[in-house]
């Protein structure tokens, strides 16, 4: 029941379909038309690009910040709460914020910097940065979950065992090195799975803030499918794109069933 | 910990100061620059507003055809969650009582849906739904949407019953308890938080989301509150002030929603990420 219109789908990868008249059979020529396209090359590029990105610092960020709201014990939850407003907004308010308010050239506060301090450019409107600039918008809104999940982790530290390490003398650092981080290891484990997953699903802030653009400069799997899709109804060709992106997916769902195989035999 | 050293205290002050600046700047210009006219804004998007005058929501309510986004939002999100929650919780219940030896390949069934793109289902499902006339029928939307939710729905379920003492059912089997009966005046009354707090993941899910959404709910007459505002701010030549109006409109609810409810959502998302 399950397989069938699961099989159906990935059969569609090795057709032609317009998406209306039947489907043609090609064999492997929607692979190998995409092996010889230097944009799909380049949007699985910028996809390994933009996990590596999304593992290191928003990862980085909201450690630091949940160690800190540890420390912060009365306007924790205040801190949280305001963390969370980014992540709780829809993309699209949050992509158009952005855009119009702080990047663009005539409306935005970089365009009013540019015009009164100095020349800055639109970071979106160039190969070099828009797809770093995409990332940190993303990041914006992404980093608080990860804080609110590993302060929640950290408060499930035994304090017994922070106790008796403040007792013997260590620091912050210490502490945290040696009791912190391996008792929350196992949520940072999870969370490196789902960002590497995601990252390679991520579709919304690329496709509303450049649309793959400039010049396929932030080019992601899911655009490009997007794109074969609806833009020039190579329907099969846009499933084989996919097909990419869930090998991608499913080699991290397979790292996390084997990390975490002893907890699954309950 | 007791810290009695100042100056770490006060460095994790700024640097926590540093980040509420960084995640607010954005809503503030948004509030502030809602209330000024296009020219203000070109002048200087950090200016106050001379005063605070409403029209611009007025004109934002009409140009992002908010009154039809404001009932298609609710629909689609009160249909998503009451489907997700209703067959998360039944799917929950056997997968939690009994003793399911393939349950290692449910899992990794449900992470591989979780882990398989939407785009490999969006464009035929697309087509199909193109065909049976379904493209902007809220409750068809929805269908996919609770769908797509359902397995992570499932697994925060399941853990719930799991802290559900089996001596219940049991007590419940003696008394002559039928499965359906034990589920339903047993396990469901005691699971009621994780559903509500399943609801509540669901909902904002099911309110920001973009790409399911956007293409399957096309046409003036389907768009919600965030696809009506969608279609505004892409237009030719948007009134900024009116845009950041729109912005206010389709985030207010949200923030306020979040507010209301904080301790469910933060239980929502840390829930199955963190043992305990």
């Amino acid at each position: 029941m399950i397989l069938v219109p699961a099989l159906l789908t990935v059969m569609l990868a090795f057709t032609d379909w317009d998406g209306v008249s039947m489907p043609v059979w090609l064999g492997l020529e929607n692979f190998r038309d995409l092996l010889n396209d230097i944009t799909f090359w380049r949007a699985i590029f910028n996809n390994v690009k933009w996990t590596i990105i999304f593992l290191t610092v928003p990862m980085a960020i909201a450690l630091v910040v949940a160690s800190l709201l540890l420390t912060r014990r009365r306007s924790q939850s205040v801190y949280q709460s305001i963390f969370l407003l980014p992540y709780i907004l829809s993309p699209i308010a949050n992509a158009s914020i952005w855009s119009n308010m702080i990047f663009d050239q005539r409306s935005g506060v970089l365009g009013y910097f540019s015009r009164h301090l100095l020349p800055l450019h639109d970071p979106l409107g160039h190969v070099s940065t828009a797809l770093y600039t995409v990332a940190s918008v993303d990041i914006w809104h992404f980093w608080g979950y990860l804080a609110v999940v590993f302060f929640a982790a950290m408060r499930q530290v035994p304090t017994e065992q922070l106790e008796a390490a403040y007792l013997e003398g260590a620091g912050g650092w210490q502490i945290f090195r040696h009791i912190t981080l391996p008792n929350i290891l196992p949520t940072i484990a999870l969370m490196f799975v789902m960002v590497t997953i995601f990252s390679f699903l991520t579709f919304d802030y690329v496709f509303l803030m450049t649309g793959g653009g400039p010049a396929h400069s932030t080019e992601l799997l899911s655009t490009l499918a997007y794109g074969f899709a609806f833009r020039s109804f190579e329907v099969g060709k846009a499933t084989a794109v996919a097909l990419f992106m869930s090998v991608f997916g499913l080699m991290a769902a397979y790292a996390y069933v084997w990390m975490s195989r002893e907890s699954l035999q309950q | 910990m007791i810290r009695t050293d100042p100056r770490p205290a006060l460095l994790a002050r700024l640097l926590l100061g540093l980040m509420v600046l960084v995640s607010l700047a954005p809503l503030l210009l948004v509030v502030i620059n809602a209330f000024k006219s296009h020219a203000d804004i070109v002048e200087n998007p950090l200016s106050l507003p001379h005063s605070l005058a409403w029209m611009n929501f007025k004109a934002a309510w009409t140009g992002g055809n908010f009154s039809v986004g404001v009932v298609n939002s609710v629909l689609l999100t009160g249909t998503t969650v009451l489907v997700t929650v209703a067959f998360g919780a039944l799917a929950a219940f056997p997968l939690a009582r009994r003793r399911i030896v393939i349950w290692k390949l449910v899992t990794l069934y449900f992470l591989c849906s979780v882990t398989v793109p939407i785009q490999l289902f969006l464009f035929p499902m697309y087509f199909l739904y193109a065909r049976l006339g379904l493209i902007g029928n809220v409750f068809a939307t929805a269908l996919i949407i609770a769908a797509i939710n359902l397995p992570l729905s499932i697994m925060l379920l399941r853990t719930y019953i799991l802290t559900i003492p089996t001596e219940l059912d049991d007590a419940a089997f003696i008394d002559g308890a039928s499965p359906w009966q034990t589920f339903r005046y047993v396990i469901l009354p005691l699971m009621k938080p994780g559903c509500v707090t399943v609801a509540v993941i669901v909902s904002l899910n099911t309110w920001n989301e973009f790409l399911i959404t956007s293409t399957f709910q096309q046409g003036d007459a389907g768009f919600t509150m965030t696809l009506g505002y969608h279609a505004m701010a892409g237009a030719m030549s948007p009134d900024l002030g009116i845009m950041m109006a729109g912005a206010c409109i389709v985030i207010v609810p949200i923030i306020a929603f979040f507010l209301f409810l904080q301790r469910l959502f933060i239980d929502g998302m840390t829930a199955g990420a963190v043992k305990g």
